[in-house]
């Protein structure tokens, strides 16, 4: 591996001179987004075939050997759809605000590490990078909604941004006790705190808050309030046709990705194998596995849970999740002290 | 507080019926898929069901219908049309015409059910389709080519269903 | 070489940022619909963050990202959105106002000018570059330590303005009839439901 980079670096060298640097950034920014693309088409395949399965049906078989090659077929129905824009609505506003839902998306991978050296930008603050980013994806559904001049479209909007800012809250309390155990804000040392101990054993109620908080915070089942198709019909979607409607669609789902990477990354020990004896398989495949098991656990929890109701979802966060959570705060602040960590 | 209290206190801040929920779906992951893959596979047909049109004949090739307009009178989407050939007379009587418009027909069965002679039946073809209004029209001799081309499934169903009639 | 190319690239981000900053900030006066100018001054907020991230204050960034854009200009956005204003005619006196506004604007921009002037960049570089420890663990000792009372003075009035805010805004209607969760939560089948053996004939 090693190997191969020098021969890259010298070759890129040769090209491109002193820029070479910005270039490679640049093709480690593509690799990633790449993949992270990859897996968002073949989350929502995943999707269907999952809770194709719990509904005791087969999914989507027809495109492809069992189905794998769909989310090809959906990406070129998309493409090649119209793009609706409605008369009365705010052109560039509503054009701007499915931008700006799948952006901040992909800008959270920025920081997330993938292994101890596989890190985009390792940066000092990256809980708080990923906080401050995943608060401005709720711009671009509120931006929607208000430039689609619809009703239906406006009140998904506004259920949507008021959900993510109630949930993001509780969210964000549930990360602060894991910030204390690790002593700083660097994702690459969070992980590497829980070389001894994850961090779901001392915190295990906080993990369960911080992924009913991201459910919430990603507008999925039983959440989606927002898109809610049975009252709002898909809410602020509405009036998206084509790519803009698909931007939104893989916003949330690289949404999705994210911060199950992010739930790995916090509690259950990132690129950590779960016994010492495991480290000879590379950490970036015990990081996918424990994704890839939270994701399922998203759509499990689709197939199973009907959707909440409003007011039961406002109560649920703050008046449940919060003072739980900053109960769990004053707890761990209290058995560091005790334990003389700090 | 209560015993029971203490025991819900615990399953609401154990997600203990969550739990139960969540189970009960990964559960049905694992079951057997009831999918059937349509034109591959195929769910049996009852001997009762009610397909296209088709007109028999007797064994010696004749043709059964013979004319009574009975099917023509109950068919309620009124989609069936009888001419009588006025050539033919007793017991040789004949239709000239005999047109079903699929496009009206609702697939009721009644014409099958009127018919004296068992000579109009319902096949068990429901994959016939026409990209044209014309196409939907079935005249006599398709009927009878249809008859003709399912005889033996059709002999089958009815021997099927004789004992219930 | 290389060092020259990274302070391109930093003093393009630089400009790149400001001009995007100030461009924010002339679309939230000079926009005509109130929404587009809250979202410029996201931009501002956004851009501002930028600058911050140049000056290598990471922390100042994210923080300002999320309290500001997060919370604070979402709450505006919801305020404009759903409030229906003619801003036309709240716009008509503006000219009245330009000298008073001009005024106020003067007196920040004298200000601004006597403390930048105070403001000797060498010293507080220098100084940044001899503690070896990141930014945000600077503020934390410092915030904790020195301006600890401060600090904490700030929060209890920020509590106490909350605790206001909600106090003054609450209303308490007795009118209607209020959920009860836990109640309903709490409620079994056999206090609820009474099975009741009724005879063939005999129901009413």
């Amino acid at each position: 591996m090693n190997d191969i980079l020098r021969v890259v670096h010298e070759l890129g060298g040769g090209l491109f001179g002193f820029v070479w640097p910005g270039v490679w950034t640049v093709v480690k920014i593509a690799i990633l987004l790449g993949i992270v693309m990859f897996c968002v088409t073949y989350l929502t395949l995943a999707e269907r075939k999952i809770i194709g399965w719990m509904q005791i049906r087969m999914g989507p078989n027809r495109v492809g050997p069992l189905g794998l090659l769909q989310p090809l077929a959906d990406a070129v129905k998309l493409f090649f759809k119209e793009t609706l824009i409605p008369s009365k609505s705010e052109k560039l506003v509503f054009i701007l605000a499915p931008a700006l839902t799948f952006i901040p998306a992909l800008l959270g991978w920025a920081v997330i590490p993938f292994s101890p050296e596989l890190v985009l930008a390792d940066i000092n603050v990256g809980v708080l990078y990923v906080l401050a980013i995943s608060s401005m994806g709720a711009y671009g559904i509120l931006m929607s909604g208000w430039a689609s001049n619809a009703r239906y479209s406006f009140l998904g909007s506004v259920r949507s941004a008021s959900q993510m800012i109630s949930y993001e809250v509780s969210m964000g309390f549930t990360i602060i006790p894991v910030v204390m155990l690790a002593g700083s804000l660097n994702l690459k040392e969070i992980v590497l705190s829980q070389t001894d101990l994850w961090n779901v054993v001392p915190l295990f109620p906080m993990f369960f808050i911080y992924f009913i908080s991201v459910v919430a915070e990603t507008n999925r089942a039983p959440f989606d309030l927002p898109e809610a198709e049975s009252e709002l019909v898909s809410g602020f979607n509405t009036e998206y046709s084509a790519m803009t409607f698909g931007m939104f669609f893989m916003g949330e789902y690289a949404n999705m990705i994210l911060v199950s990477t992010m739930g790995s990354i916090l509690f259950l020990g990132g690129w950590l194998p779960p016994l010492p004896f495991l480290s000879f398989i590379p950490g970036i495949f015990w990081l996918a596995l424990k994704t890839g098991f939270l994701l399922f656990v998203f759509l499990w929890i689709r197939a199973t849970f009907p959707r909440y109701r409003y007011d039961q979802l406002m109560r649920l966060g703050w008046k449940v999740f919060l003072p739980f959570s900053l109960l769990w705060i004053f707890l761990t602040g209290a058995a560091l002290h005790l334990l003389g960590k700090a | 507080m209560s015993q029971s209290t203490v025991k819900d206190l615990i399953a609401s801040f154990t997600l203990k019926e969550l739990f139960a929920g969540l189970g009960v779906t990964l559960k049905y992951l694992f079951k057997p898929k009831i999918t059937i893959r349509y034109p591959e596979e195929r769910t049996p047909l009852s001997p009762r069901f009610r397909g296209e049109h088709a007109l028999r004949r007797y064994d010696n090739g004749q043709e059964r219908c013979i004319a009574c307009k009975l099917c023509e009178a109950v068919c309620p989407a009124q989609a069936i049309f009888i001419e009588i050939d006025p050539k033919s007379q007793g017991q040789q009587r004949k239709t000239k015409v005999y047109d079903i418009d699929n496009s009206k027909c609702i697939f009721c069965g009644f014409c099958q059910e009127a018919c004296p002679v068992d000579a109009i039946v319902m096949s068990q073809n429901f994959e016939f389709y026409a990209e044209t209004r014309e196409g939907l029209l079935s005249d006599k001799a398709r009927l009878l080519g249809n008859g003709d081309k399912w005889k033996s499934q059709l002999d089958a169903n009815l021997a099927a269903d004789a004992k219930y009639r | 070489m290389m060092a020259s190319v990274a302070s391109l690239v930093q003093s393009f981000a630089f400009y790149l940022f400001a001009g995007m900053a100030v461009l924010g900030a002339v679309l939230v006066v000079a926009a005509r619909n109130p929404v587009h100018s809250v979202l410029s001054l996201v931009l501002t907020f956004f851009s501002t963050a930028g600058l911050f991230v140049l000056l290598g204050a990471e922390f100042m960034a994210a923080v300002l990202v999320m309290v500001y854009m997060g919370a604070v200009a979402m709450l505006f956005l919801f305020v404009v959105m759903l409030l229906d204003v003619d801003f036309d005619t709240l716009r008509q006196g503006a000219a009245d106002h330009l000298p008073m506004g001009l005024a106020v604007g003067f007196a920040i921009l004298v200000e601004l000018v006597v403390i930048m002037a105070g403001i000797h960049p060498g010293e507080g570089a220098a100084h940044a570059a001899a503690v070896p420890v990141s930014n945000t663990m600077a503020i934390g000792k410092v915030l904790y330590t020195q301006y600890l009372y401060p600090f904490e003075a700030a929060s209890l009035i920020l509590l106490v303005a909350m605790i206001g805010a909600i106090g003054l805004t609450q209303r308490v209607r007795r009118d209607i009839r209020r959920q009860k969760v836990c109640e309903q939560i709490a409620r079994r089948r056999d206090e609820a439901v009474e099975l009741k053996e009724v005879a063939p004939g005999q129901g009413a």
